[in-house]
């Protein structure tokens, strides 16, 4: 079984003259243990696929599954709380709630699941330590770097130890060296056996983390290219 | 996820403060408008509330507020005492002769003639004498806010003369009574020399004031002395009521206070309500990213709506408490004593603040709920 398993995926926009195919009959896989990248110009309709694939949009038609579940069939409610306990998020703008602090950023996930203040802000705590964060648990985002903020988003993402985790442009508004660390730390995420991590980029100086690289235009998946898993690289 | 929803609201302090303070002034500007309208209204009664020996005030049958009177005959006064469950009936008069001071400065004023014997019509409050000395002739009490008018930036002192009709009278108390309608002095005296104060008419007995005997109501014995004399009866309360609802119906004080209050209430409503709402629009992105994660819109219009409850109770608490302020230093000042902050108002008020912001919150769950979560995604 596939983390995500995508065939003949539509989905549309607007309509009549102004109706866009933003997906167009789209077969997509990400597997368990990969860090599978997919990459195109913009507007191809990289991020309406993982929006759907994370189940925040319908698609028109077509049959998607992801971490064994049929995305199609599921209420709102389930499919709420199929995100809430399977599905991390990354954000290009990061997306951090200003007025809370890193470690109440990153608690969120766990608050949001019903996890005591306390305990989420100690699970929170310790999760930033990983990522060298330890000593700005009480810094507001606005006193953050923007690679310091990106890895607060990280933490977030990972803190409920989701199944899959989806990125869009994790490192467009890092530099180079950031964006290196950001993405090690993704791919060791990755690199289990009961989880999936899928990023949307532009930036090909990422590309070398992949495990899997499906190259999106028009609303398609046109090619997949698969690399060989480096572990200790990652 | 209360926790988040407070610190969401009170994050940006520049945004919260302005929140809080639009629904703080809106409340303090309804609230004062119709403390400042119900202060007015108030005064119209004032010297019928000051009669508190008396539950019954008889007139002519045409009187409709207590400025408005025609004499009665001194007889009028035996037929109500003559009434069956009259338990005792005494004259009231009503004049507004001028008085001068000393010094030339002269003021028309709010003579009432109280019962000689009985001094029954006279206010609690006094602040230096006695309602006794009234006994002395050519006498009078004058209230503190009178005093101030005839003798300004000097202190009280009993014993000064002033001018009545040709009459050199003595001021031998100074009183507190309820502030009137028209600031004039209000003084009391003895109804047969307020009468001589006044000028002599062919008939001068305003009211009758009458008690019921015990076992009969106030509002039985107004029946029963209508029935019997034909003059109109009215119970204290009945009658401060028909002083405020003629002014009510015969004057523009309605109109201009009921316009401040509307404009207050739309400008209230659509500062704090955009206020709220552009601050929601604000944290558009913040409640995507919580919708992207899992967070239901349940929870997230409970995050609102706890957030809006709170900015306008807080923002109500401040207002009110400004409010009291203004009321507590102004009900101090002679031009503006009487004034009055009643529970209804604050009620009404907090009802109204209450749908503002439940106005605007609805407005802000809207944008809420039609949010796309995938939107998060967006720039």
């Amino acid at each position: 079984m596939h983390a995500v398993d995508c065939t003949a995926i539509q989905k549309s926009f607007g309509t009549g003259e102004a109706r866009v195919d933003a997906l167009r009959e789209t077969d997509f896989v990400a597997r368990f243990g990969e860090l599978t990248f997919i990459a195109g110009p913009s507007g191809c309709g990289k991020t309406t696929l993982i929006s759907v694939v994370a189940g925040l949009l319908d698609a028109d038609a077509g049959n998607l599954r992801v971490l064994g579940a049929q995305m199609g069939e599921l209420s709102e409610r389930k499919r709420l709380a199929f995100r809430r306990e399977n599905v991390g998020f990354v954000f290009q703008q990061y997306n951090l709630l200003p007025a809370l602090t890193a470690v109440e950023n990153v608690a969120v996930p766990l608050l949001v699941a019903g996890v005591r203040r306390r305990e989420a802000i100690d699970r929170a705590a310790v999760l930033l330590e990983r990522v060298d964060l330890g000593s700005r648990l009480a810094a507001l985002p606005s006193q953050l770097s923007g690679g310091q903020q990106q890895r607060v988003a990280l933490a977030r993402a990972l803190i409920h130890d989701p199944k899959l985790v989806v990125c869009d442009e994790p490192t467009a508004a890092l530099d180079h060296k950031t964006g290196d660390a950001v993405m090690t730390m993704l791919a060791t995420h990755a690199l289990s056996e009961d989880r999936a991590v899928i990023v949307v980029t532009h930036d090909s100086r990422m590309l070398r983390f992949a495990h899997r690289i499906a190259h999106m235009d028009d609303g398609r998946i046109v090619r997949t290219e698969t690399r060989p898993i480096d572990k200790e690289a990652a | 996820m209360t926790f988040v929803a407070l610190r969401m609201l009170t994050g940006d302090r520049a945004k919260y403060l302005g929140l809080v303070f639009a629904i703080a002034f809106c409340t303090f500007l309804l609230e004062n408008q119709t403390s400042i309208f119900a202060g007015i209204l108030k005064r119209t009664g004032s010297q019928i509330a000051d009669v508190t020996d008396a539950s019954v005030w008889v007139m002519d049958p045409k009187t409709e507020y207590f400025e408005q009177t025609k004499p009665l005959k001194e007889t009028d006064l035996t037929r109500v005492r003559g009434v069956e469950g009259v338990a005792w009936a005494v004259r009231l008069f009503k004049g507004n002769p001028v008085a001068k001071t000393e010094s030339g400065k002269f003021a028309v004023t709010f003579m009432i003639g109280i019962d000689d014997a009985t001094l029954v019509g006279a206010p609690r409050k006094m602040l230096m004498g006695r309602w006794e000395d009234l006994r002395a002739p050519n006498s009078v009490v004058v209230d503190y806010a009178g005093y101030r008018l005839l003798y300004p930036g000097e202190p009280y002192r009993l014993g000064r003369a002033i001018e009545l009709n040709d009459r050199r009278v003595t001021i031998v108390g100074i009183s507190d009574p309820g502030a009137p309608f028209v600031s004039l002095p209000v003084m009391h005296a003895r109804y047969t020399e307020a009468v001589q104060f006044q000028g002599r008419e062919r008939k001068q007995l305003s009211y009758v004031l009458a008690q019921p005997v015990a076992g009969v109501t106030p509002e039985e014995l107004c029946a029963r002395i209508t029935k019997s004399t034909g003059l109109r009866a009215r119970t204290t309360s009945e009658f401060r009521w028909d002083s405020v609802k003629y002014y009510l119906k015969n004057t523009g004080i309605p109109v201009n206070f009921g316009i401040t209050i509307t404009i207050a209430l739309i400008v209230g409503t659509v500062v704090a309500g955009q206020t709220f709402y552009l601050f929601t629009v604000d944290n558009l992105r913040q409640f995507g990213t919580l919708k992207a994660m899992g967070v239901a819109n349940a929870k997230l219009i409970g995050m609102i709506l706890l957030q809006a409850l709170l900015v306008g109770a807080i923002g109500f608490a401040i207002g009110t408490g400004m409010e009291a302020l203004f009321v507590e230093i102004f009900i101090r000042k002679v031009a503006t004593r009487g004034l009055v902050l009643l529970w209804q108002s604050v009620a009404l008020t907090g009802a109204c603040i209450f749908f503002v912001v439940l106005l605007a919150s609805l407005l802000s769950i809207r944008r809420v709920l039609v949010l796309e979560a995938a939107a998060v995604f967006r720039g």
